[in-house]
């Protein structure tokens, strides 16, 4: 079961969950995850070796994609 | 909002700001050795002209303790400053001490920067207030605003200014989970977004932090050592 979620001001928000057998909501969830890097989100999964990655495609085998806001210098 | 090139993998973030020198360990150790010079500078610009007085009058004293004064405060305050651009969770300029805190949304973002970190890291999260990360640089001790990396076997400290860039209403753990996301992407360009305040030995930056803080120091030393 994969899950997309967003940091935001409730801690964070569940936006999908899906299976990659499961078409309709795989893409429901893909939709879902465009529609917040076109609003400025920034998308990551975590790798084994506690590094992460930025992607622009939902993988549909990750288990957890987080979403997040840009970071700035201070 | 429209995709800058970034390398593979990289932060967008850091694409940006292409005019920015690409930082890397080299770097890094080019900075800290401009900082140990301007502050060898410093105290020298004071200490000697204040010793000097003395050798030539005594009764110059105040005025040459005035010398010696400013040699000891200015790079206690640049310090400080560097100290100050880290805002560990709990801390007293922590958004979770705010009267305003969702405390509800506090809890579930804490829960999952907790999900993100190793058992040990957690708790050193949870006695510090500090998320630690081993990077190719060296141990970077990530706040709700701020990041201290911890190198060079551990004798010192660089300071980044580094945030979420729109981050009203996010709790505490969250703005650490946004920063510490990012360094794990992309530790250079992280580096390269951040800027640097500080940049010194480890107990200079030490005396400045919070009591509780001061052990994600020690131990981000020891990671090194």
């Amino acid at each position: 079961m994969g899950r997309l979620i967003r940091l935001d001001r409730s801690g964070h928000t569940t936006l999908a969950e899906w299976t990659a057998a499961d078409g309709p909501r795989a893409d429901a969830a893909a939709t879902r995850f465009r529609e917040q890097l076109e609003l400025g989100m920034v998308a990551s999964v975590s790798n084994a070796d506690g590094t992460a990655e930025v992607i622009r495609e939902l993988p549909l085998d990750a288990e957890l994609v987080v979403l997040r806001r840009p970071i700035a210098g201070g | 909002m429209e995709a800058i090139a970034a390398e593979a993998g990289g932060l967008e973030e850091a694409a940006r700001l292409y005019w920015r020198e690409n930082p890397s360990a080299a770097t890094l150790r080019r900075d800290g050795r401009r900082w140990t010079a301007w502050t060898a500078w410093i105290v020298a610009a004071f200490t000697v002209p204040g010793a000097l007085l003395l050798a030539l009058e005594p009764l110059t004293f105040p005025v040459a303790a005035l010398c010696f004064a400013h040699a000891w405060a200015i790079p206690w305050i640049q310090a400080r400053r560097g100290a100050r651009q880290v805002v560990p969770i709990g801390s007293e300029r922590s958004v979770g001490r705010s009267a305003n805190t969702d405390r509800r949304a506090e809890r579930v973002a804490l829960g999952l920067l907790g999900d993100l970190l190793d058992h040990v890291e957690r708790e050193l999260l949870a006695a510090t207030g500090l998320a630690p990360q081993q990077g190719e640089l060296g141990v970077w001790l990530v706040g709700e605003r701020g990041a201290f990396l911890v190198r060079s076997a551990g004798r010192r400290v660089d300071c980044w200014c580094v945030r979420v860039d729109e981050a009203d209403g996010l709790s505490a753990g969250d703005r650490v989970a946004h920063l510490l996301l990012a360094l794990r992407e992309d530790e250079l360009g992280f580096a390269k977004v951040a800027n640097l305040g500080f940049s010194g030995a480890i107990w200079r930056v030490r005396g400045r932090l919070p009591d509780r803080s001061r052990a994600a120091l020690a131990a981000a030393r020891r990671a090194l050592a």
